[in-house]
């Protein structure tokens, strides 16, 4: 009985799986198709050779990952710092600003993509000005600072104010404390609300879309643009080695995670 | 360390880029252009009904589907060996990483007439269109947001002492009955967040039903895409229809989830 339960949910985990991964392979699988339908003819390599050929997608990923290292550094240093001041303010006062830097996270972001062209339109014609780099740079920053506070938050909470006031007492001025007791306590928050800031950077599609204006491209809308068109074989290839990057990155960071964990039950 | 002042920047910047735009949308819904007062954008807005009302129907299918898939999943991880449980998660979590138009493009190729899904049915003599209908989007949706139930269920159902289980079967519950008395109402904060995370991003999504559904559909996320260029007025007012709805779902979910802690 209790090995049959086993077979059972092993199929069913392994059901799952399938659904997940069978639509990546089957994208990777059509990347090395000579031909430019879903018939098979041939493997061929050309598709990889095109997209490196194909200047709008390398601008495009130029474009991408200096919008996401912006954005998430920018986004980490202003929201650090709120999360700090924002930890001294009492009551209702702090309930009312915590409610507001989350909106961008609760509300749709099709609404939050809306409402900021309609800020930058109104804007660009008051001091003439078209939406683009900067406007997207913006509106990235903007949904990616609550996830940094909300990161660091629960990290100031646990701080011992005890450990402050003693590394003033041992000769330390207050920038000096707040540097090693403050910003070292709430380092791991800081670092997870970077690494989520930059991930959600790269993929947003939406609030691109409507904050880019006429010119700016990046990933999401260059694959928007090319899908829409549905006939270029140069997407699978190019999903192919997104999927290969992404999953080399999970096992370092896997492999890193592991080697930590060993570390502290060495030192424990 | 005491000082609010490092909060100044961050506070200014939210009354610029969060609270201006969204009086600008609330403006702009209840304004012509001579700026005087109207309701008429949200009688056009009315005009979409249908749309909202599918939206919403979609995206409850979705989220009903990823939880009954997600629920059995997450008690099935959350059972095995520590190293385990890690790379199963992290396996569910690498396509989520890609690219959200790609994922829905892959989609497409799978279902597409003369795709590979076709094609092996029509092997069997089973002859169809699997795309273009609204059980493509739903699928579309659930593929989309399925690791976001998963994830807070199992969070939760890590932190269940195991030992209250042992009691359960010590007293007498059969497997069944130990699941529908301990793990379910104690799993239940995450089967909230989950049902959160699912809903709100499949009902205001778009994109997905261009895709994958057929002309009847076009979710409400479409329909500001298609107004919002030319008409900024009714796209403001079908916006802000749609922010209330989804913060009225939000106010719900609190309530059941403060009821549980409660209880």
């Amino acid at each position: 009985m209790k090995k049959k339960k086993g077979i059972a949910s092993k199929i069913y985990i392994a059901l799952v799986f399938i659904f997940m991964y069978m639509p990546i392979a089957v994208l990777i699988f059509y990347s090395f198709n000579e031909g430019k339908t879903t018939v098979w003819k041939g493997f061929s390599m050309k598709w990889y050779i095109e997209l490196f050929k194909d200047d709008n997608i390398m601008n495009a990923l130029g474009n991408t990952l200096i919008i996401a290292v912006l954005a998430s550094v920018f986004a980490t240093i202003l929201g650090t710092a709120g999360a700090v001041g924002i930890s001294n303010f009492k009551g209702k006062k702090r309930l009312i600003i915590q409610n507001v830097s989350n909106i961008p996270i609760i509300s749709p972001d099709i609404v939050m993509g809306v409402s900021l062209m309609l800020l930058f339109t109104t804007l660009g014609v008051i001091f003439n000005f078209e939406m683009g780099f900067v406007t997207v740079l913006i509106s990235h920053i903007c949904f990616c600072v609550p996830f940094v506070v909300l990161n660091v938050m629960p990290r100031i909470k646990k701080i011992d104010r005890s450990v402050y006031d003693a590394a003033l007492d041992l000769g330390c001025n207050q920038w000096q404390a707040f540097y090693k007791v403050v910003i070292h306590e709430i380092m791991p928050g800081i670092f997870s609300g970077l690494l989520m800031s930059f991930t959600y950077s790269l993929d947003d599609f939406i609030i691109t879309y409507f904050t880019r204006g006429a010119k700016f491209q990046n990933l999401s809308i260059e694959i928007y643009s090319m899908t829409h068109r549905r006939i270029s074989p140069k997407i699978n290839a190019l999903s192919a080695l997104l999927f290969l990057a992404i999953l080399i990155i999970m096992i370092i960071i896997n492999i890193r995670n592991r080697r930590e964990e060993r570390s502290k039950l060495q030192r424990a | 360390m005491k000082s609010k002042k490092p909060s100044i920047p961050y506070i200014i910047w939210m009354v610029i880029f969060t609270m201006i735009p969204i009086v600008m949308i609330g403006y702009t819904a209840f304004t012509d252009e001579n700026g005087s007062f109207t309701t008429e954008y949200f009688s056009n807005a009315l005009y979409y009904g249908d749309v909202f009302a599918k939206s919403l129907w979609i995206a409850f299918l979705s989220t009903a589907i990823c939880l009954l898939v997600a629920y059995p999943l997450a008690y099935l991880i959350s059972n095995m060996k520590e190293s385990t449980q890690n790379a199963v998660i992290m396996l569910l979590m690498i396509p989520m990483w890609m690219n959200f138009l790609l994922r829905i493009y892959a989609w497409v190729t799978l279902l597409q007439d003369n795709g590979p899904i076709d094609t092996a049915l029509s092997l069997l003599g089973i002859h169809g269109t699997y795309i273009g209908n609204t059980g493509a989007v739903v699928l579309g949706m659930v593929y989309e947001y399925l690791p976001f139930m998963v994830l807070p269920i199992y969070t939760v159902m890590c932190k269940i002492d195991r030992s209250l289980i042992e009691a359960a079967q010590d007293l007498g519950s059969s497997g069944f009955s130990v699941i529908k008395k301990v793990v379910l109402p104690l799993s239940m904060p995450g089967v909230i967040s989950g049902i959160t995370m699912v809903f709100v991003p499949s009902a205001s999504t778009f994109l997905v039903s261009q895709y994958l559904g057929g002309t009847d559909d076009i979710m409400i996320g479409d329909i500001i895409d298609k107004i919002f260029w030319t008409d900024q007025n009714t796209g403001s007012a079908i916006s802000l229809i749609l922010m209330v709805l989804i913060f009225v779902f939000l106010i719900i979910m609190n309530l059941f989830g403060d009821e549980e802690a409660i209880a």
